[in-house]
């Protein structure tokens, strides 16, 4: 395991727990919509005026929906490790929240080890410049 | 009430990468338009430009700026930005104006100048803006197009080869349009060696960024009776709406989709024809042509099955059987599509229409659809902004 504690990209996005970590979503309180990132302002259901959300951590795992892979570097803010390596990309339909979240797939995950339907759960990875991501992997 | 408006002149720039100022090709367009609809620039009094958010400050006042270059000549102007329906919301724009009474002809200009390769989000450190934060953890446009393309083979068991199929339609609609950018035609071969980007969508699956100019003269149908053009194509319904929250599908440039424990979750993109049809009180059944934002070839497809131009998950079939081909039941992008034209964001909207125009005129040369009377557009972009027009004659 690492020595150092690693640094997330975006403080307060997911739980720092490294065996079983999760994103940090909120609630509403009046209509029970859930909200990734975070909102804390105003709801977005038309017919829900609340500005009152609790903070929630979101399910860790869930259904693969769909995945992709990004064969050529992305351009910055991404950090493009060197030499580049081609990394998958999942979309994750999350049961309890009814939602669908995006991310980069595990290091050493490609696509061909993907097919939709199947379970995920979220692990954290480092990105190039060493900052933690949240990520999703097989379960 | 009658709510139709008349096209009575279409004019674009070529697209290209160019690199010039947006405002040329503006211009080009514009006067080409005025030429076609036999309208004088000074009896002109609404222009209305579609913006766009990249080409600094002229292009945040993009309705004065085509009117300075055209020569000031005291018209009032409006300027829309929708993202890739901020032609058609330039086009509502002055579609309102008309129909309240208050100017009987209006110019409508979109143009772009596209910078090179990905589009990147805005630098500096703004965690805030989902833009930054998907582009931090490697998530491209081409990402969402790829993540769709993917869920269809696993719904509809769509292949590669169905994806290319549309490349090469397309391919061959466009090598007959002067206007468009890439003008050659390609083999299943060609598709499948090109360089994978987002996989399953390789580059030759994926449009580009382009530079190009579009515009429209409309006015009132009194007006073009005036003129002597009763048979002008008509505009019969203009559709703009937002998605119904909560969102079904993962949109550019979100991390995730709106959270469905509330309330049922709706498709957008099938919402924005469903308004046009509405509207123009027809159906997909009385649609001769359509021009869809093919972003990727995969996404025509769910372009042609959200128009119900066939039932969800049979768009591949259609296209396998040459159905969206010129002389086909029902042909898409007989212009080439963004696959020919690549997008210029502010301007598509509007070529959209213009292609719609020469094919409803009878017009379009070598990539004409025999005795077309109606054509529907969509498109779809960021920040809940999309577009269905239809054009009648
Ligand atoms: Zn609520």
């Amino acid at each position: 395991m690492e020595a150092c504690v690693k640094e997330p990209f975006l403080p307060g996005w997911f739980t720092l727990d490294a065996q079983a970590p999760h994103l940090i979503g909120t609630r509403c309180a009046a209509c029970g919509t859930y909200y990734f990132p975070k909102e804390t302002r105003y709801c977005r259901n038309p017919d829900c005026q609340s500005t009152d959300f609790e903070q929630v951590l979101l399910s860790r795992t869930g259904r693969l929906w769909s995945y992709t892979d990004a064969a050529y570097p992305p351009p910055p803010p991404f950090v493009a490790p060197d030499p580049y390596r081609p990394f998958a990309i999942a979309a994750v339909e999350l049961e309890k929240e009814k939602m669908i979240v995006l991310g980069p797939v595990a290091d050493g995950v490609g696509v061909e080890a993907l097919r939709v339907g199947m379970a995920m759960a979220l692990t954290l990875e480092p990105l190039a410049d060493g900052k933690l991501t949240w990520k999703w992997r097989p379960a | 009430m009658n709510r139709e408006i008349a096209i009575l002149g279409v004019g674009l720039h070529p697209w290209g990468k160019w690199g010039r100022n947006f405002v040329e090709y503006g211009l080009k367009a514009a006067r080409d338009a005025l030429a076609d609809a036999g309208v004088d620039w000074r009896s002109v009094p609404f222009v209305s430009g579609a913006a766009t958010m990249r080409c600094g400050y002229p292009g945040y006042v993009a309705g004065a700026t085509f009117a300075q270059a055209l020569g000031w000549q005291g018209a009032e102007v409006n300027t829309s930005y929708a993202a890739c329906a901020s032609g058609a919301q330039a086009l509502a724009a002055a579609r309102a104006k008309i129909l309240s009474g208050a100017c009987e002809v209006a110019l409508v200009v979109g143009a772009d100048t596209t910078p090179k390769g990905f589009l990147a989000p805005q630098p500096g450190e703004r965690p805030d803006d989902p833009d930054w934060v998907r582009f931090r953890i490697g998530l491209t446009n081409p990402t969402y197009f790829a993540l769709y393309a993917r869920r269809r083979m696993a719904l509809y068991g769509d292949t590669p080869e169905d994806f290319a199929a549309v490349k090469i339609k397309n391919a061959a609609h466009g090598a007959e349009n002067p206007n468009a950018r890439y003008r050659r035609r390609f083999t299943r071969e060609e598709v499948a060696a090109s360089p994978m980007v987002a996989d399953p969508l390789r580059l030759l699956d994926v449009c580009a960024t382009s530079d190009g100019g579009a515009a429209l003269v409309v006015s009132s149908l009194a007006y073009a009776r005036k003129i002597g053009k009763t048979n002008a194509p008509r505009i019969v319904a203009i559709s703009t709406v937002t998605p119904t929250f909560p969102n079904a599908l993962v949109e550019m440039p979100d991390l995730a989709t709106d959270s469905a424990a509330a309330r049922e979750a709706q498709p957008f993109r099938a919402a924005l024809p469903r308004k046009a049809y509405e509207e123009a009180g027809i159906g997909p059944e009385d649609v001769d042509v359509a021009e869809v934002y093919d972003l990727s070839t995969a996404l025509e497809l769910d372009w042609i099955e959200d128009l119900q131009l066939c039932a969800r998950g049979a768009a591949a079939k259609l296209t396998r059987e040459g159905a969206t081909r010129i002389g086909g039941r029902i042909p898409v992008n007989p212009s080439g599509g963004l696959a020919c034209f690549g997008e210029a964001v502010p301007a598509q909207a509007l070529a959209q229409v213009c292609e719609l125009v020469w094919q409803l005129r009878g017009q379009a040369g070598a990539r004409q659809v025999q005795n077309a009377k109606v054509g529907i557009t969509a498109n779809q972009g960021l920040f809940g902004h999309g577009s269905s027009v239809i054009v009648k004659r």
